[in-house]
């Protein structure tokens, strides 16, 4: 790994982002959104709160650490994405870039990302409702590291997919991720799904990172097993995916399709 | 040892049933300007792109340095670079901002002054803080050409570098490649379409259709082994022959 070339990367993005309108909307703009809304459903849930005990710490809680894994997968995905729509990629791959530092340039802007947006929706559900998202307290740390992992790993997967498939692919960019949403359970517990479906979400890192959020809130208990189920599975995973993007480079490469994605 | 800086022998590629390479061999020396002749589709673009590592040959080897390129890609890569009329940069970044990316990748020192070299050279100065998208298809085409100059290359693959140039900023490229060859003995991989800038241009040429090599020499030993005026009559005829 040269570092010097993925600081020209991420340089390269960081240009992109200081003057373009929709993409700095994409990290103020949406997640303020995103916020506002699900503001107004929880503060509406929350006169019930004799009978749903918590319930605003439950959903803004986890509105904010979807947002999180969500931002970081986009981070990925759409670095890759704008490489093609600048018709760059023969630019950087005719480099002495490899794929590994390219992959490392789009997860320090997922972190970028995710950074950003967290501090906009911390600071606006603070302004606004008066939620504080630390009284999950320092295990905050852990359950975002953790989310941040997952959206590397959903975000790498799509990566490939696009790159081997090319334009037809491009809507997963933003969908994706929505196929992992009921399987993560964010908003509910994972014995809600059916006994199938449950054995699905269980290799799903993310579904341990919102039991053991709501666990947490519930019995003030560390979440520990949660925590190492979660790790472990990222681990895996991202393993995984990384492998099978550098085997989809190469299976490009031999299709001389790498230049020709999205055209 | 041999003294070639672009060693390539029996390079092939197929795609699927097609063959759009076949067995083509061919060294360019150091400081030496190899012409790339063909028809549409003939495979030279294929050619280049193995060259530069983004298509994996079917079978056959390149070495540059002499060193194999499936092996060397990084070492390899940091000395080589490419222009063409059909590639572009990012469009959204200004033309500075392009070429100081470029030469961070490529782990450049004093970045700024190379540029400032680059934008001497190439007249590009009073476009220098534009953004890449409001150029004129030649500005873009000498912004390309910067970008593959400002990395100190050794070996240069250029695919119609002058297409789009009005003809007295494809003379003045031109000069600046030969006198790049002539300062740092760059050695270049040359297309045009344009016969008569071929002929100015290369110290030899190959003719590959239909992804083979079907002529080599010189542009003055082409056309007298083919018994035509001049290298255009022999594209024709070549071409013609398919
Ligand atoms: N990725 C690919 N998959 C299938 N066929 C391909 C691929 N790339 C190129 N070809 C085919 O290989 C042949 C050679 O193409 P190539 O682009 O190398 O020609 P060329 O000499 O550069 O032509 P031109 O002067 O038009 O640029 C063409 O018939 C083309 O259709």
């Amino acid at each position: 790994m040269a570092y010097h070339r993925i600081a020209a990367l991420v340089i390269r993005h960081l240009y992109l982002y200081r003057r373009s309108l929709p993409r700095l909307m994409e990290i103020i703009y949406w997640p303020f959104l995103d916020l506002v809304v699900w503001g107004f459903i929880t503060v509406y849930l929350a006169t019930f709160q004799g009978e749903m005990p918590a319930v605003v710490t439950f959903l803004l809680g986890a509105l904010i650490l979807w947002d999180v894994l969500f931002r970081s997968q986009q981070g990925i995905t759409i670095s890759f994405l704008e490489e093609i729509w600048a018709r760059n990629l023969m630019n950087l791959f005719a480099s002495p870039l490899t794929p590994s530092e390219f992959l490392a340039a789009t997860m320090v802007m997922s972190l970028f990302k995710v950074i950003a947006v967290s501090i906009v929706m911390s600071v606006c559900a603070w302004l606004f409702y008066g939620y504080n998202v630390f009284i999950i307290g320092l295990w905050l740390i852990p359950f975002i590291m953790n989310l941040v992992l997952t959206g590397w790993i959903i975000g790498v997967f799509t990566t490939s997919l696009i790159m081997r498939f090319g334009q037809e692919a491009e809507v997963l960019a933003w969908s994706m991720v929505f196929l992992f949403q009921p399987i993560s359970c964010v908003f509910y517990p994972m014995e809600v799904l059916p006994s199938w479906l449950r054995a699905v979400a269980w290799i799903n890192p993310a579904a341990h990172v919102f039991e053991g959020m709501r666990g947490l809130l519930a019995t003030h208990a560390p979440p520990l097993t949660s925590l190492s189920l979660a790790s472990g599975l990222n681990l895996v995973c991202l393993g995984a995916v990384i492998f099978w993007f550098h085997r989809t480079f190469n299976v490009c490469k031999d299709r001389g399709s790498l230049v020709r994605v999205g055209e | 040892m041999s003294s070639a800086v672009v060693e390539v022998r029996n390079l092939a590629k197929r795609f699927g049933g097609f063959t759009a390479v076949d067995g083509v061999s061919f060294d360019i020396g150091r400081g030496e300007i190899l012409g790339l002749l063909g028809p549409n589709g003939a495979g030279k673009t294929t050619t280049f792109q193995m060259m530069l590592g983004l298509v994996t040959p079917t079978s056959g080897t390149i070495r540059m340095f002499g060193l194999d390129l499936q092996q060397h890609r990084e070492a390899i890569l940091q000395q080589v670079n490419f222009s063409s009329t059909y590639i572009s940069l990012p469009y959204s970044l200004t033309v500075e901002e392009n070429l100081s990316v470029v030469a961070r990748l490529y782990g450049m020192s004093d970045i700024a002054g190379r540029i400032d070299d680059m934008v001497k050279k190439l007249e590009m100065g009073e476009w220098r803080h534009k953004l890449t998208r409001k150029l004129s298809s030649g500005q873009m085409t000498r912004l390309t050409l910067a970008k593959a100059l400002l990395t100190n290359p050794k070996v240069l693959l250029l695919d119609e570098p002058t297409a789009s140039l009005d003809p007295d900023i494809a003379h003045k490229i031109r000069a600046i490649l030969l006198e790049e060859r002539q300062a740092t003995g760059l050695s270049i991989l040359y297309t045009s379409h344009n016969m008569r800038e071929m002929e100015e241009m290369s110290d030899r040429i190959i003719f590959l259709q239909r992804g083979k090599i079907v002529a080599e020499g010189t542009a003055k030993e082409i056309v007298a082994r083919f018994g035509q005026a001049d290298l255009e009559e022999v594209f024709l005829k070549l071409a013609r022959e398919q």
